[in-house]
């Protein structure tokens, strides 16, 4: 296979592979922010502790994310197809990862936010700060260097499930290294696709941790 | 001192407990602070010193009592009452607590911002506040960029932006250089006396209680076990925990030369060094030491000295004030 015959199909996989990711990942956090904010406004010692309500929160949480992709790719199927149109396809496997993701999205951002400083907020709440200030102007603001790093991981940890697209029809990088590469035996196809998912990870972490790195002024 | 109570704790009380352990952190606390006065809370750490200054902004909560802030219980407030009142107590801390990802500007604007403040109007807010601490060409700094004590005054002008009526020092200079130290208490007496604003400090070092408090409580295991003016409880220490704190042996305390003397208390505001031969040099009396007990910590003296009083006027004139030039305190003994 020429160069001329991999470029396009390879640029509509990677086309694909976005088209997959990026969504996903924006809707991922849409979900999982409030929540991971939830996770350490209402915790014990956070600024609204709701020790039964985060129990519950947390539970539920940890519970989505046991279930593997694979899995739940499958355990989706009519609720993909109620929400989407159709089960199978690049553009309805949006929905199983968004639905994968959300979850360890708001774990991720309960990590960054459980990094500020206890006497920073304290700080803020000795000033007569209301929650919400609290959460708009310390905590996101002062995790945001963290939070950026947590996205790009998220991101990565997506473009990686989008993978196992092939299994429901979806499109993307993954898919063709797998059914038109590894099972139709055309192995140029399958490692320059691969190595193309493997460009995509380094360049996200790259800048997630290059931006990541620039906006914190923590050290001088 | 006339001035009317701001706030006053009555029978405050604060447990901590879980399964196993309860601890009495505060236990029937009772005192008041007047307007415009500088009021000292020292102990020992673990004396509950930290919990009580906390209480006065309900940081904490007690289990029992009240906080009374202009007469209004604070434990008492809804939380758009609780809110308000807290926008009228600055509050500084050990660690500074500055929010490490705004400017220096922008973390003394942040008491503004929550108020709702017009953008024009707190820009020119903060640019005064950074004049007040000294600050003014940090506008622009990160906290990560600037000292210890640099940041303790960017925490105090963001404590003052709110136009605070009182200032609460949570070991404000616990964690500074004696040279950084001393810039603080400056300030902070200074704002004390031109804003007229009210501090409570809590501290550990008795130093800092002589040199800017009016008036101070000693608290021991969760219990006010001393209270009075500075002079007073200084001179006359009367609780073990404030014998302790000065430095200070209960069985010396007492010890009385029989003769006229002068005591020279040392409460770590000296540097160690050869104090008494710099008096016999400069001041050229020949000093006679009665008795001493003295302790060094941490490169500091704490405790106290008998001197024989010189017989002659004019020397003991120039001996007492050599002594309180270099920051210690003297008293005259069976004059």
């Amino acid at each position: 296979m020429s160069w001329e015959q991999l470029a396009p199909i390879l640029l509509e996989g990677l086309w694909e592979t976005l088209y997959m990711t990026v969504p996903s990942t924006l809707i991922a956090y849409l979900i999982g922010m409030p929540l991971g904010i939830l996770l350490v406004t209402t915790a014990t010692g956070g600024i609204r502790p709701m020790p039964r309500f985060n129990a519950v929160l947390g539970m539920a949480i940890n519970f989505l994310r046991s279930v593997p992709f694979i899995i739940l790719l499958a355990m989706l199927f009519p609720v993909t197809r109620a929400v989407m149109g159709r089960a199978i396809g690049t553009q309805a496997i949006i929905f199983p990862l968004t639905v994968s993701a959300f979850p360890y999205v708001a774990r991720m951002v309960e990590n960054s936010l459980v990094e500020v400083d206890r006497g920073v907020i304290e700080a803020a709440q000795s000033m007569g700060s209301t929650d919400w200030q609290i959460i708009r102007k310390v905590l996101l603001p002062e995790a945001f260097p963290s939070l950026l790093n947590g996205a790009a991981i998220c991101m990565v940890t997506i473009l990686g499930y989008t993978a196992m697209a092939s299994t429901a029809g979806g499109g993307g990088l993954g898919a063709l290294a797998i059914t038109k590469g590894l099972n139709m035996r055309n192995f140029p196809l399958m490692y320059s696709a691969s190595l193309l998912l493997v460009a995509l990870v380094q360049i996200m972490t790259y800048f997630g941790n290059r931006i990541s790195r620039k906006s914190d002024h923590r050290k001088k | 001192m006339a001035a009317a109570p701001l706030i006053e704790i009555i029978k405050l009380s604060k447990v901590f407990s879980d399964d196993e352990n309860r601890v009495v952190a505060l236990n029937d606390i009772t005192l008041t602070v007047k307007e415009k006065e500088v009021y000292g809370i020292v102990g020992m750490s673990g004396a509950g010193k930290s919990t009580l200054i906390r209480c006065i902004n309900r940081l904490d909560t007690p289990n029992a009592g009240q906080v009374l802030y202009r007469g209004q219980d604070i434990l008492r407030m809804n939380r758009r009452q609780l809110l308000a009142t807290r926008r009228k107590m600055g509050m500084i801390f050990q660690q500074f607590n500055l929010l490490m990802q705004r400017t220096v500007g922008q973390n003394v604007r942040y008491p503004l911002e929550i108020a709702g403040v017009k953008h024009t109007k707190a820009n020119a807010r903060v640019k005064e506040l950074l004049d007040i601490v000294g600050l003014s060409d940090k506008l622009n700094a990160y906290p990560a960029q600037l000292s210890g004590g640099q940041r303790q005054r960017v925490a105090i002008a963001r404590a003052l932006a709110s136009n605070p009526e009182v200032l609460l020092c949570d070991e404000a200079t616990s964690a500074l250089d004696p040279m950084t130290t001393q810039s603080i208490l400056e300030l902070l007496q200074d704002i004390n006396r031109r804003l007229g604003i009210t501090i409570v400090l809590i501290t550990h070092e008795m130093a800092v209680i002589r040199q800017i408090c009016d008036r101070v409580a000693i608290l021991d295991g969760g219990e006010v076990v001393e209270e009075g003016s500075v002079d007073e409880v200084f001179v006359h220490t009367k609780s073990e925990a404030g014998k302790r704190l000065f430095g200070v042996l209960p069985q010396e305390a007492q010890d009385d030369p029989g003769i006229p003397a002068l005591r020279i208390v040392f409460d770590g505001a000296v540097a160690a060094k050869p104090i008494i031969s710099r008096l016999s040099q400069e001041t050229n009396v020949a000093v006679n030491i009665l008795s001493a007990n003295m302790n060094h910590l941490g490169g500091k003296v704490y405790g106290q000295m008998l001197i024989e009083t010189p017989k002659d006027e004019q020397d003991k004139n120039a001996v007492v004030r050599f002594l309180t030039e270099q920051g210690l305190t003297v008293r005259e003994v069976n004059t």
